[in-house]
């Protein structure tokens, strides 16, 4: 006997499923518990320590014991709760922590040594040696303990992120929650109502209790329907609120495709929501504790509520034969409801001084042992157990903010203190209100309250509902016997290793919990949380409060770190940025890197180049000798407007900005606070009242954020307008010796040494189109930026390159834009670390002390003024065959590599096609006054040592002719 | 003259791409001129009646409006402003002669690719994209938000229009976002 | 947390980057005199309350105002949020 009649099974249907390689059949409403015990299979798992064979032992998320893995390759799922898995046509499952199988499992040694098992026994036995911990016996007790596997291999569906907004969340359909809802929906509040079950009810699903004399899950499925025609109202199954944060942001894992093979297609297999919420309601009911005794861990032995469920919502009897064993009236419901499903119940009332006190069989309860009060022990016969010890309302979410919850005698449980969390109430079985008619009114009534403090008016009418008592007297566990009695069964903790810790000094709750590792696993002590308090209490003689409690922390129930991630996977990790030469580049088959979010072009080969150095090499002496193409739209591009504008960039960079006229370009030194520099760039004076800022690719937005920092916060008067122009423009670097003559084939206006000198800047066009020119130049030679429109960014670079053909022009990347301008000695991201000022960098005279600017004052204080401080240098090696490293530390010949005699580090090192050697820039102590001397730099790491020369960094064209030309 | 610049659109074509996926139709649309107009300071009043009297709408916090030109609200006394990109492509040369040195105008066109978005349910397809509250957004509403880390402006047109601006480097990210969120909807 | 900006409403503070003490308005003056000593000060100490704190946050994914929001650090609660340039003005800064 295990299918009985009755349920929210769908019989006319069947689905077919597997576990551990055995095909079953169940009907839709199953899940893989109920599902497998109404096919008698009771036991279903190993536990995590002593592989005891375990059953199931609740019905819902709480469950403990039956952990299984589901579905095989890379959907393979591990440490599943076979009591949530929804059962579909094909499902595979398997049971895990187990081998060579879950019926005859070789680890179950670990049972019969469980002496030397007790808690701390890790923490006791492999201290030495040392050595041995990470070689041997990690690897052996990760073996030998655990859950399920990994596949192994990428998770291939898709998760989504979302987000949903709503005047009122309502946590759990159960009644409090659907009488929440429907008080809240009916007056027109914007809605949302989310439960983990696939099925809105709650309780009211697996009891045979009325409400407005209707059977109870009935009323449940017409409320349902009610809420579902509201439009104001979301309904949301399959969804896990799973944490509780700052002014009203709850967070929800929604199972889309869970319950089938496979998502459909585009479909994600689950959703992350960020909900936010005016007012929230937890209505998430109680979960049922266990009372221990020896033994009490056999598949079969089960929470009662969760017998009774199986029997009222899913039409499995565990067994002809039944006990329950309760502390309760609840637990005498399961004894009528069992009953009156037509099967054999024996009733161990612990309130009548009756007790379990042993069982027996090992892969599935055969009997159970029973002290009558009058002392008698008797033995029955038995396929299940229920045992109902109470039940403590889930205050989960509730306790999220640290909220410390409050005893209860009344129901002897931990309750929710009022105003855990601003905004959130609690109502119902969760707010420890466990009758039916104080869940419904409770869940109206505080629906009501919410909707008032929101300014709506709503009305409290529930139906009417059983009010009983639940006349508990407290009882925890068992004494006797010498046996184990487990208290958290997932991570195998019984009531001896709580009076060990006891013994041993960890009394403390947060002491006993790590200690034992009570409540530490996957279920986060769900049903065994109170229990182990209430036997330390008993133990210490203290009561359960003082004692101490248990909160949570997020998430609910565990979540699959792809749901936490979303889209954000793969090359979805982030987008990219493409600069408006990207599809002219792909084109010619260039190499890209990422430099932040961009891709820019790294460097372009060319037709039998084989080495990228080929390339490099070729683009800088091309450049150098005839012209170079090279995109710079990356760089950040900030408009600065305003009759105060040039005052504001006084304040901003170091040095003068005052007297720059219009129509000319100076490169400025920007610097934080502290002294160190900031940014670098040039700034353009379009007009008497524009400008136009340009800063390094990587610090585009810090700087914007900083800008507007010194405009709004620090000086609030100033008549400044600032917006980013990076994006609008598609900007051209033109370098070489040709640069010119390249253009003007380009430029409609003329732009001779004399009509556009040096540092000029303006607009123009290019064969009628809006253009901006600056003669600007970061690799030392004559160069310009030309910025057009970016929608014609592409034909630009086209043009360009047509118009360089007679000059055998060539397009460069960053590479060969990183050996020019470390050939000019020009200061870059290496350099720019945020630990060097400006007179690290050469650049102190920049600093102007006639104005007040951001770390004018800073950047003279001691220590980074000091003549022995770290000064920029050209490094190149005295044997020119030898190549330098980057990185690599500066050491006086024959000093030890070690830190006292550190000198100082290469930050950048190029190969200079125009030396024809390696050569580098370089922070070195008092370098400005060591050129010439012969120094060693190390790598230790690349386990290089070059003698070197300190030099000049201008390596190239120290004068700056060739820009002026 | 000779080799006028051909332009492309963000998603680079020479016209605008347009995806139907179920209910849901994503446009590239290239065709609107924009230009970023801030107070000077002190100037606030000024600004506000030249606008007027040009038909540049200065709405508020939040919002969008068209009067002759399009506008949207960017931040305290600074708005984007909306003009047809076929008339208007030098947008700035157009406003400046109206607000004389009252106003910093920019020229934002080119810094935005903007999608035009259709959809029978345009809340339930935006909850997967962003923070902003669709359901309750009226025609009108104008904000920035966040897209896949991707900073962007959200204009809702009509009931069933939304026009949507992000990063013009971004187009192809963005784009991929939306259609990926259609589908998940389908 | 939810920050609710003084002209947009509440929005979520993942649209926000945080900068800290809201002392940082009062700069210094660096070309008066001992402007040295006062500047060490503002630049590096701040004071770190348990409790009720004013501090700058920066709108970026938004409208780029700073505001000052003054949040409690051990509850985070909000009981104030203000526009940082008119708190700025209000406490004496001009150009």
């Amino acid at each position: 006997m295990s299918r009985i009649s009755g349920g929210q099974i769908d019989r006319s249907k069947t689905l077919r499923f597997q576990f551990d390689g055995v095909s079953y059949n169940g009907h839709p409403g199953d899940t893989l518990a109920s599902a497998l015990l109404a096919n008698n299979v009771r036991l279903m798992g190993r536990s995590f320590k002593y592989h005891r064979p375990r059953g199931v032992m609740a019905a819902g998320s709480e469950e403990p014991n039956a952990i299984v893995e589901l579905r095989s390759g890379a959907r393979q799922e591990p440490n599943t709760r076979a009591t949530v898995v929804e059962v579909f046509d094909g499902l595979q499952a398997q049971s895990q922590n187990r081998w060579p199988s879950l019926k005859f499992d070789a680890m179950a040694i670990n049972d019969r040594l469980s002496p030397f098992f007790a808690a701390g026994f890790y923490y006791k036995t492999f201290m030495w040696p040392a050595a041995f911990w990470e070689k041997i016996y990690e690897p052996i007790i990760r073996r030998a303990a655990g859950l399920g596997s990994l596949s192994k291999q990428d998770d291939p569906d898709a998760y989504d992120k979302g987000f949903l907004h709503c005047d009122l969340l309502i946590i759990g359909a159960g009644p409090a929650g659907l009488s929440a809802a429907l008080t809240a929906g009916r007056a027109g509040a914007r809605v949302i109502l989310a439960d983990e079950d696939f099925r809105m009810g709650g309780r009211l699903n697996a009891e045979t209790l009325e409400v407005g004399g209707a059977a109870g899950a009935d009323w449940a499925a017409q409320s349902v329907l009610e809420l579902a025609s509201l439009p104001n109202v979301r309904l949301m199954t399959r969804t896990t609120v799973i944490g509780a944060f700052d002014h009203g942001i709850y967070s929800a894992v929604e199972r889309v495709s869970d319950h089938l093979a496979q998502p459909l297609p585009g479909k994600p297999r689950q959703i992350l929501w960020r909900i936010y919420t005016k007012r929230a309601i937890l209505a998430a009911g109680a979960i049922e504790r266990p009372i221990a005794f020896e033994n009490n861990d056999r598949p079969g032995i089960m929470l009662a509520g969760a017998l009774r469920a199986y029997a009222n919502r899913w039409g499995v009897a565990v067994g002809e034969s039944v006990a329950v064993f309760t502390n309760n009236d609840d637990g005498l419901r399961t004894v009528a409801d069992l009953k009156a499903k037509g099967l054999n119940v024996t009733l161990i009332d612990a309130r009548q001084g009756d007790e379990v006190i042993d069982s027996a069989g090992r892969l599935g309860l055969k009997s159970i042992t029973i002290r009558r009060s009058n002392g008698r022990t008797e033995t029955v016969a038995v396929q299940a157990l229920g045992v109902s010890g109470g039940w403590n309302p889930n205050l989960n979410i509730a306790s999220n903010h640290r909220g410390r919850p409050v005893w209860d005698d009344q129901i002897a449980a931990f309750i929710p203190a009022p105003e855990s969390i601003a905004g959130l109430s609690c109502v119902g079985a969760a707010a420890g209100a466990f009758s039916t008619h104080a869940a419904l009114t409770m869940g109206a009534t505080h629906a009501v309250a919410a909707l008032a403090d929101l300014g709506l008016t709503a009305h409290a009418d529930a139906p009417t509902a059983e009010d009983a008592p639940l006349n508990l007297t407290p009882a925890w566990y068992v004494h006797s016997g010498k046996g184990r009695a487990w208290v958290d069964p997932q991570n195998d903790v019984t009531v001896k290793d709580v009076k060990l810790a006891k013994q041993e000094g960890f009394i403390s709750v947060e002491h006993l919990k790590r200690y034992t590792t009570l409540g530490m696993a996957t279920d986060q002590g769900k049903t065994g949380n109170v229990l182990g308090l209430a036997v330390m209490a008993e133990l210490t003689g203290k009561s359960i409060p003082e004692t101490g409690t248990t909160i949570y922390r997020p998430p609910y129930t565990p979540v699959a770190m792809g749901a936490l991630g979303g889209r954000a996977r793969g090359e979805d990790f982030k987008p990219t940025r493409q600069t408006p030469s990207h599809k002219w580049a792909t084109e010619q088959g260039a190499i890209f890197v990422e430099v932040g979010y961009w891709l820019r072009t790294q460097w372009l080969p060319r037709k039998g180049e084989t080495t990228w150095r080929q390339s490099v090499d070729r683009e800088v002496l091309q450049t150098r000798r005839s012209a170079g193409i090279c995109d710079v739209t990356t760089l950040g591009k900030i408009d600065i407007q305003g009759t105060d504008a040039g005052l504001f960039l006084d304040r901003v960079y170091a040095n003068n900005f005052a007297s720059l006229a219009v129509g000319k370009v100076r490169y400025g030194l920007m610097l934080r606070e502290d002294g160190m520099v900031m940014d670098d760039g040039t700034t353009a004076r379009m007009g008497q009242n524009e400008y136009v800022m340009t800063t390094t690719t990587a610090n585009a937005v810090p700087v914007f954020r900083h800008l507007e920092y010194c405009r709004q916060v620090l000086w609030p008067d100033l008549d400044v307008q600032l917006i980013s122009t990076t994006e609008a423009w598609a900007q051209y670097s033109v370098a070489g010796p040709n640069a010119r003559k390249l253009l003007q084939k380009l430029v409609d206006q003329d732009i001779s040494d004399a009509a556009f000198p040096y540092m000029a800047c303006g607009n123009i066009t290019v064969q009628g189109t809006r253009a901006r020119l600056f003669r600007i130049s970061f690799s030392g030679e004559l160069a310009y930026e030309i910025a057009v429109p970016t929608r014609y960014g592409d034909a630009m670079i086209r043009a360009l390159v047509e118009a360089g053909r007679e000059f055998d022009a060539v397009v460069y990347g960053t590479e060969a834009l990183g050996v020019m301008r470390v050939e000019k000695g020009h200061v870059a991201g290496n350099e720019l670390n945020g630990q060097s000022s400006a007179l690290n960098m050469g650049l102190g005279k920049m600093v102007s002390k006639k104005k007040d600017s951001i770390g004018m004052v800073l950047s003279q204080r001691i220590g980074m003024t000091a003549p022995d401080g770290y000064r920029l240098v050209g490094v190149k090696p005295v044997d020119p065959a030898q190549s330098l490293t980057a990185g690599a530390h500066f050491l006086a010949k024959g000093a030890e590599a070690v830190a006292a005699n550190d000198g100082g580090w290469l930050t950048s090192v190029v190969y200079s096609p125009h030396l024809g050697h390696s050569i580098g820039l370089g922070y070195l102590k008092s370098g400005d006054s060591r050129k010439g001397e012969r120094l060693r730099s190390v790598n230790l790491l690349a386990g290089t040592d070059v003698e070197v020369e300190i030099v000049s960094p201008h390596f190239f064209d120290p004068e700056g002719e060739r820009l002026r030309g | 003259m000779a080799n006028p610049l051909k332009p492309l659109t963000a998603l680079g074509n020479p016209t605008a791409q347009s995806d139907t996926i179920g209910a849901v139709t994503i446009t590239e649309n290239p065709d609107t001129a924009l230009a970023s107009l801030a107070s000077r300071l002190g100037r606030e009043a000024e600004v506000a009646s030249l606008a007027a009297s040009a038909g540049v709408p200065l709405p508020g916090p939040g919002r969008a409006e068209t009067a002759g030109y399009g506008a949207f609200w960017l931040g305290p006394e600074q708005w984007m402003i909306e003009a047809p990109f076929a008339t208007h492509e030098d947008i700035t040369a157009v406003l400046k002669p109206i607000f004389t040195d009252a106003a910093s105008i920019t020229e934002q066109t080119d810094a935005w690719v903007r999608f035009d978005i259709t959809a029978s349910d345009l809340p339930g397809y935006f909850e997967r994209l962003c923070n902003f509250d669709m359901a309750r957004a009226t025609p009108g509403a104008a904000t920035r938000t966040v897209i896949d880390h991707l900073g962007c402006y959200i204009i809702r047109r009509s009931l069933t229009l939304v026009s949507l601006l992000g990063p013009r480097s971004s187009a192809h990210s963005l784009h991929h976002a939306l259609v990926t969120a259609a589908r998940a909807i389908l | 947390m939810i920050i609710n900006h003084p002209l947009l409403g509440p929005r979520d503070a993942q649209e926000f980057i945080y900068l800290g003490d809201a002392a940082l308005i009062h700069r210094p003056d660096g070309m008066a005199e001992g402007a040295l000593e006062r500047f060490i000060p503002y630049t590096y100490l701040r004071d770190n309350p348990a409790g009720s704190h004013r501090e700058l946050w920066y709108h970026e994914q938004g409208d780029r105002s700073w505001l000052v929001v003054t949040r409690n650090t051990t509850t985070h609660e909000i009981t104030a949020v203000e526009m940082a340039r008119d708190v700025a003005r209000k406490e004496g800064r001009s150009k």
